[in-house]
């Protein structure tokens, strides 16, 4: 009982927050400004999504095998590797550097 | 290049399949948490159907097996406030009533507002829907290949498939900060102002603050012009 009630409590709350913008501004256009800002959000957002899911609250995550397989996935992906094979770089490079 | 509705859809779930293969594996571990949480099969998975979130399905898994319902709810609750912020975001580039603007908006993942995402915050809305698609059915299917097979925590840990989600949002990120040189400053702000805040707030909340970050758009005005010229694709 308690976990469906939180399930659906979570679920309901996520739709709203998904539906936010269309609720709160509906069919009112945001000014320039706001639209240049709204443009900066992705790179802000998933830049720091990146971060959170390195270091973890209070910086309780951070492991170096991680990083450094992060490290190889991206500046592959910056060499022009395809998407999927930067991904696959990251994992092998981290699960390598795991085995020593 | 034909540039009908139907084949940007189809162009969407071209680009959400990548993001989808890491939501699946990111899923198994889900799935696999939820079991040894004691959930059962059937809540995690409705709950994967119907919240597709990720982040807040973990975090409701953690809180609630150590304290209260409601404590445990705002916490989970807290993990998707960025929602908001780039719900506002997407609005002008949805269409029709409030209503169906709504139900549009519940599109919205992290991957597909930057794969959506066509420069100086404007959206398609055809991409947004289309690569949600493969990355709603990659946290479906993982989810319940995760109640089943349920495998370890160091199974996922030694073969380092716990990097296949951080490394997608890297990927997704760098492909943001080629934009223009403001998206490059905005995204090593956000960064920066995630990691500090990290230290001491629940990650909600520093997820918040570094859309804080979106604060330089208003400052710099004039870098826009022309990184909406260089930035607008063909």
């Amino acid at each position: 009982m308690r976990i469906w009630l939180s399930v659906g409590l979570v679920t309901v709350a996520t739709w709203l927050m998904k539906a936010a913008g269309p609720l709160l501004v509906g069919k009112r256009r945001l000014s320039p400004r706001f639209g240049n800002a709204a443009g900066l959000a992705a790179p802000a957002l998933l830049a720091a999504l990146l971060i959170s899911e390195v270091l973890g609250e209070h910086w309780t995550e951070i492991d170096w095998a991680t990083i450094a397989g992060l490290a190889a996935g991206g500046t592959s992906y910056l060499l022009k590797a395809p998407m999927l094979v930067a991904v696959l770089i990251a994992i092998t490079g981290t699960a390598l550097l795991r085995l020593v | 290049m034909s540039e009908t509705g139907l084949s940007r859809l189809f162009e969407g779930v071209r680009q959400g399949i990548g993001p989808g293969a890491a939501t699946f594996v990111f899923a198994l571990t889900y799935g696999a948490a939820a079991v040894q949480a004691g959930w059962g099969v059937a809540a995690p998975l409705t709950f994967s159907v119907l919240a597709f979130s990720g982040s807040a399905q973990f975090v409701l898994l953690v809180t609630l097996g150590t304290g209260l319902l409601i404590p445990a709810v705002v916490a989970a609750v807290l993990v998707n406030v960025r929602y908001v912020v780039m719900s506002v975001a997407l609005n002008d580039s949805l269409r029709g009533g409030r209503l169906r603007r709504a139900l549009q908006a519940q599109a919205l993942a992290d991957a597909s507002f930057a794969i959506a995402h066509k420069g100086g915050g404007r959206f398609d809305l055809a991409h947004l829907i289309g690569s949600t698609v493969p990355q709603w059915l990659g946290w479906v299917s993982g989810t319940a290949v995760g109640l089943v097979v349920a495998p370890s925590a160091e199974f996922m840990h030694d073969y380092g498939l716990d990097v296949a989600f951080p490394a997608f949002f890297l990927i997704l990120a760098i492909e943001e900060m080629r934009r223009s040189s403001l998206a490059v400053v905005a995204g090593l702000l956000g960064a920066a102002i995630a990691a500090v805040a990290l230290l001491v707030l629940p990650s909600g909340i520093a997820l918040l603050l570094a859309t804080l970050a979106t604060g330089i758009g208003f400052m710099f005005p004039r870098a826009f012009k022309r990184a909406d010229e260089e930035g607008d694709e063909t």
